[in-house]
């Protein structure tokens, strides 16, 4: 079991960074470009509260995951 | 035996008093942080005017900084004072800001009154709701785990987790009682303003019952002997030992149980009302009646997991949730489908109205059209329309409102229907507190366990409303892009696209939970 929870680590580096990607570059810049309030708070929500957390979370998570902090 | 019975006794009635302080005072800043969010229509004509940007602005902060950005600070600011000075105290602070902020915002003048400072007052005193929300709860939870017997503890925290849910539910009773008790004008001047004054009633009396309280065993114990850390932010944040739970809590149980929470209470009521097009009243008893059958559950289950472990309870809520979600809103859409219902025969009643418009040549056409089903369900359909004396003018598009009154057999499956997300959100949300006391040390307990709860509340749950109306929507319009050019539509059932947000988180942490958190349960008294 200790295996596996180390490899999924790698699964989570992958996710938030797919996560990110998916929110800032797919979602937010779009929003952006529409412009106005109903697009733009969204937009920022997403680049600034939402993805530096799931990124930057999932990817710690994952880093300590891999380095087998979570084994019993 | 007597004598062995009497400290028992005493021990057992302190017990009660702790969870009676403690869980009226987070009802009650439940309840301060609810009113503002059910009586936003109104608040927003009366702050923040649609047609003045800046006011739209203020409105938009109020809305998303208040329970996205601002909860995760107050746990950070609140959560290292309850960790230094106590608990006791603390809690006691947030639950006096929120008082006066929820009393404030009943006094402050409207915007046709004093201009732009009134939406900037509302604003500041949201802020203040949120800070203090982000504080109270950790701070509650704590206190009772910290109080409880080993074993118990999971049934004794499970009343603070009751709170949230009957906030809400006593602030929709609150705000359906005023508006029943006035005209829809009283209401619209003054009217509103009710709810958010008797609070300050409500928080004086918590706040004289838990003057008297003493102060955590646990904290107190770690006081004495002198084990209090210097900082509690950098022992929380800055230290793998403890970082990786902090995480761990996050992405393995709060973000999923957020998520859970916010789809059977919120997005509920959402859908029900801007999906299903159920009439506001209507949709505020579902909701309601839901609340109320559901609430006895937190207590049960945060219960059990005191018998059979808080991962068990809280994996298998998430999981049942995840995979009937799309099942239940499907049903919950077809309930008020009034194309699958039968018209009763000679009920459709049509009249038109015209309306002079202020400073304008043309003229508002309403169509207003009444239809009845053989299942008890009534639809009014409003098409307002302009009618305009210039031929050459290029014609506006009418406005269609449909109102929809489910007949009695409709009411009560709906009911039903939102009654086992509620039964979910009790199985996720019960065992919580307990599950999270028991994550991390005396020492840094207040801090560490606030800031992932109100990340994965305020930010994942929080979010989910505009994120899962976000992607209904453009389903939706996807699809009218696709049957105007005349191919197929992409999206079979549109409505039913913004569940993939809670089930996607849902699933993330169901892994997450069921691959990493512990299933055994752990002592508190470090």
């Amino acid at each position: 079991m200790n295996a596996i929870r180390r490899v999924f680590g790698l699964v989570w580096i992958l996710l938030g960074l797919a996560a990110g990607y998916f929110l800032v570059v797919l979602q937010s810049f779009a929003l952006f470009e529409k412009g106005g309030m109903d697009n733009v708070v969204p937009a920022i929500i997403y680049s600034f509260i939402l993805a530096p957390l799931l990124t930057g979370g999932m990817v710690i998570f994952g880093l300590y995951a891999l380095q087998n902090e979570y084994q019993r | 035996m007597s004598e062995s019975i009497a400290p028992l006794e005493n021990e057992g009635k302190k017990l009660r008093k702790v969870i009676a302080a403690s869980s009226v005072g987070t009802l009650i800043e439940w309840y301060d942080f609810y009113i503002f969010g059910s009586l936003s229509v109104v608040i927003a004509t009366k702050f923040f005017p649609a047609d003045n940007p800046t006011a739209a602005f203020l409105s938009t902060l109020a809305t998303f900084a208040a329970g996205f950005v601002v909860r995760p600070f107050g746990a950070l600011f609140f959560g290292r004072l309850g960790d230094l000075i106590g608990r006791k105290y603390t809690f006691m602070v947030t639950l006096l800001i929120m008082g006066f902020s929820t009393f404030a915002i009943g006094l402050i003048p409207g915007y046709e009154t004093i201009g732009f400072l009134a939406p900037v007052l509302v604003l500041i005193l949201r802020l203040l709701q949120g800070l203090a929300l982000g504080g109270e709860y950790g701070g509650a939870a704590t206190y009772v785990a910290e109080h409880s017997e080993p074993g118990k503890r999971g049934y004794r925290t499970a009343w603070i987790q009751t709170t949230a849910s009957l906030g809400l539910f006593i602030s929709l009773l609150v705000i359906l009682a005023t508006k029943k008790s006035m005209s829809p004008e009283a209401f619209a001047n003054f009217g509103w303003r009710i709810p958010f004054l008797i609070s300050i009633v409500m928080v004086g009396i918590s706040y004289f019952i838990r003057k008297n309280m003493d102060e955590s065993p646990v904290f107190q114990k770690a006081k004495d002997e002198g084990k209090i850390v210097a900082n509690p932010l950098k022992e929380s944040f800055g230290k793998k030992l403890n970082f990786k739970f902090v995480l761990l809590a996050l992405f393995g149980a709060t973000m999923g149980q957020g998520v859970v929470w916010y789809t059977g209470q919120f997005y509920a009521l959402s859908f029900l009302q801007k999906v299903a097009n159920i009439e506001f009243e209507q949709s505020n008893y579902i909701i309601a009646a839901s609340l109320a059958g559901g609430t006895g559950f937190f207590i049960f289950f945060g219960w059990l997991s005191d018998k059979i472990g808080r991962k068990v309870v809280m994996l298998t809520g998430m999981l049942l949730a995840i995979c009937t979600y799309r099942p239940i809103y499907q049903a919950m859409y077809e309930t008020a489908d009034v194309s699958l219902k039968t018209e009763v025969v000679g009920s459709r009643k049509v009249t038109t109205d015209y309306m002079m418009i202020p400073k304008s040549v043309d003229l508002k056409k309403i169509i207003k059209t009444k239809v009845a089903y053989t299942d008890g369900t009534e639809m009014t359909e409003e098409e307002t329309g302009l009618v305009t004396l210039f031929p050459g003018k290029n014609p506006v598009k009418p406005e269609i409102k449909k109102t929809i009154h489910v007949g009695s057999g409709g009411f009560w499956y709906l009911i039903f229907l939102v009654f086992i997300q509620v039964l979910y959100v009790t199985m996720v949300y019960g065992p919580i507190a307990a599950f999270l006391v028991e994550m991390f040390p005396t020492a840094i307990r207040y801090t560490s366990m606030s800031l992932p709860y109100h990340i994965g509340n305020g930010i994942f749950g929080g979010l989910l409303p505009a994120v899962a109306t976000y992607l209904a929507s453009k389903a939706t319009a996807a699809n009218e892009v696709a049957k105007t050019a005349g191919q197929q539509i992409p999206f079979d059932k549109p409505y039913l696209e913004g569940l993939w947000y809670p089930i996607i988180i849902g699933g993330v942490c169901f892994v997450i939970g069921l691959l990493y958190v512990n299933g055994k349960d752990k002592e508190i008294n470090d």
